[in-house]
């Protein structure tokens, strides 16, 4: 192609009509193969065992997708807290920036440098992804539908896998996610790499603990580890379990952060002081496999907050709007409202990232285990002693006791003399001595 | 270093909201937030780029920008250049190839038989530029350079002289010539010494 063509094409596609056109063009036959195939799949709706399988395909290519809307959106929130554009060229208002970006990754040259463990280094990227992706199973996205040629009374579940750990099997998982960092800045053999992949499993460590001990919080008051259990009592209730618990919601989101390694704890892939961490050596599509499973883990991560806090797919609080509401079109509408959450969410993280400079090492440490650690293990200690002599009846009780906590650490670190975060010691004045 | 010289800082102070980090951070979030919907103020700030020049918005000091070379006529269309190799000697990227031979001229010695410029060498730090007796060698306002080998990046005398009719009406070269980087207004006095009336 000349230049003159190319030049041409990109100019149509910067045309909001020319984009929607192409879009049509791409999807409208998809669509129609869907609706007229419809007889042939009718039956794998209305069976158990394939409709979640069916609903696992449909969110993972819509996650896949969504990663890559993810990153022109994060460029773009970059670009407007800072009084820029972000990406504007690419398609209208650099709608296909992601389409040019995954042109890119795959059309690059994937370097394998020399010295590398070169298994470990070709396994960790396939990890990390992997991992991310997995999460997804215990995800109650639409509660239960019922098909309307389905027998009265029969329901299939829009949840892949309906685990009694579903909350255990997402910390466990979620914590393998830090595998994939660390065998990448092993595999590397780079000293950068080797300390991206350290720090991430010394912060990994660190803030699975004040993330588990919030957990327990909730877990105390819904008394099952069900997600689909969870999400249920918050719709047929009203009550979100945010407002039940606040305070162990605000760990929970600050853990999420460290969780995916997210600015303001982003530092396995500090820029400035590690090259690129632990992603240093990896190009192509191998480096995007990393970009792809932070923003999966991001999306995981977000989608198990809401579950547990902001009520799943239940679109209004304070109601029971649509809880007991089976009809596909419901199914639809909480799918809406839980990728809305979803979306809302994100779209805080990435707002947090720009506006938040990263912690150093050791403030990140004291975050973690002088400030959160002691938090989470007096509000399980309060919430316990409340589930023990029954409290939890009421729902403001708990409401009531996260605020006491809250109170109580306020005073005690008005009071304390030390400083929670910044440089401990005055720095003594240095004699310079001859050189 | 003296210990007098030594000021230490003490850390002030932090309110417990502060220490809390969480009012800070608030606070820092409502700014990002606004400027995010300030759309006025992007408009401002942003130029966007191929179709928006500094140039076009006459924002770029045409005087002193260091883009790429020229090599000047005099008045009678001659080049300049007396071949005297002080802007490749002080050239830090030596990226200056000169070749003198007899002047044909009865009011010089020499003059560049050959004379090129590796634009891809080349660092744009002006000093050839500095270094020039007659101020033949000169940057311009010229920041759009491309090509699509290594061999057309290197500008040969005549390219040089090319580049130097082009930009002529845009940058004319002075009269009498002097490098003052349009600070004294072409008054004729050297920036280092503005006392001492510049011999040409």
């Amino acid at each position: 192609m000349t230049n003159q063509t190319i030049q041409r094409v990109e100019g149509a596609l910067r045309n909001p009509l020319v984009l929607v056109g192409v879009g049509a063009v791409l999807t409208v036959p998809a669509a129609l193969v869907l609706v007229l195939a419809f007889p042939l799949y009718r039956g794998l709706l209305s069976d158990p065992f394939w409709f979640p399988l069916l609903v696992m395909a449909a969110v993972l290519f819509l996650i896949l997708n969504a990663t890559a809307v993810c990153i022109l959106a994060e460029r773009k929130i970059a670009g407007f807290t800072q009084d820029r554009y972000g990406p504007n060229r690419v398609g209208f208002w650099g709608l296909l920036q992601p389409v040019a970006d995954g042109l890119k990754f795959l059309l690059k040259e994937d370097i394998i440098p020399r010295r590398v463990d070169k298994p470990l280094f070709l396994l960790a990227p396939c990890l990390a992804l992997i991992v991310s992706l997995v999460g997804f199973a215990v995800i109650p996205w639409a509660g239960e539908v019922h098909w309307p040629w389905m027998e009265a009374g029969t329901t299939v579940s829009t949840q892949v896998a309906r685990l009694d750990i579903g909350i255990l099997y997402v910390i466990a998982v979620g914590s393998l996610g830090v595998y994939g960092l660390v065998l990448a800045g092993y595999a590397s053999n780079n000293k950068y790499s080797f300390y991206g992949g350290l720090r991430a499993t010394a912060q990994m460590i660190s803030y699975e603990l004040p993330l588990g001990l919030a957990l327990l919080c909730v877990l105390l008051t819904t008394g099952t580890l069900r997600l689909e259990e969870i999400v249920n009592q918050q719709a047929h209730s009203g009550v979100w379990y945010v407002f039940v618990h606040p305070l162990a919601f605000l760990l929970i989101v600050i853990c999420l952060f460290a969780e995916t390694n997210r600015a303001p704890f982003d530092l396995p892939e500090a820029e400035q002081e590690l090259v690129g961490g632990y992603h240093t050596e990896y190009s192509a599509m191998k480096f995007a496999l990393f970009f792809l499973a932070e923003y999966a883990h991001m999306i995981t991560g977000s989608a198990v907050a809401i579950a547990l806090f902001l009520g799943g797919w239940a679109p209004l609080p304070f109601t029971s709007w649509l809880a007991d509401n089976t009809a596909w079109w419901a199914m639809l509408l909480k799918f809406g409202v839980y990728l809305l959450k979803v979306a809302l969410f994100i779209g805080v993280m990435m707002w947090v990232r720009w506006t938040i400079p990263r912690f150093r090492f050791d403030q990140l440490m004291r975050l973690a285990w002088r400030s959160l650690v002691p938090l989470g293990l007096l509000l399980m200690a309060a919430v316990a002693v409340l589930t023990l002599f029954g409290g939890q009846r009421v729902w403001w009780a708990g409401l009531g006791v996260n605020v006491l906590v809250l109170l109580g650490v306020l005073w005690w670190a008005a009071r304390s003399k030390q400083p929670m975060t910044g440089r401990q010691e005055d720095l003594p004045p240095v004699e310079f001595g001859a050189m | 270093m003296r210990d007098e010289d030594i000021i230490v800082l003490q850390e002030p102070k932090l309110s417990p909201a502060e220490r809390l980090y969480l009012p800070q951070i608030f606070d820092g979030m409502v700014t990002t937030l606004r400027h995010m919907f300030s759309l006025k103020r992007r408009q401002q700030v942003v130029r966007q780029y191929p179709e928006d020049t500094r140039q076009g918005r006459g924002e770029l000091r045409i005087a002193n920008y260091r883009g790429v070379h020229r090599l000047n006529k005099d008045a009678e269309g001659r080049v300049a250049c007396v071949a005297c190799f002080m802007c490749s000697t002080a050239c830090p990227a030596h990226c200056i190839h000169i070749e003198a031979g007899e002047s044909p001229w009865p009011d010089r010695e020499k003059y560049p038989v050959k004379f090129e410029i590796d634009e891809l060498r080349c660092i744009y730090c002006g000093m050839c530029e500095e270094a020039c007796p007659v101020d033949a060698i000169e940057l311009t306002p010229h920041y759009e350079l491309v090509g699509r080998t290594r061999e057309e990046m290197i500008f040969d005398k005549e390219k040089l002289l090319q580049v130097f009719e082009e930009t002529k009406h845009t940058k004319p070269r002075k009269d009498p010539p002097i490098t003052d980087y349009g600070l004294t207004g072409g008054q004729g006095k050297d920036v280092a010494s503005p006392n001492v009336e510049r011999k040409v």
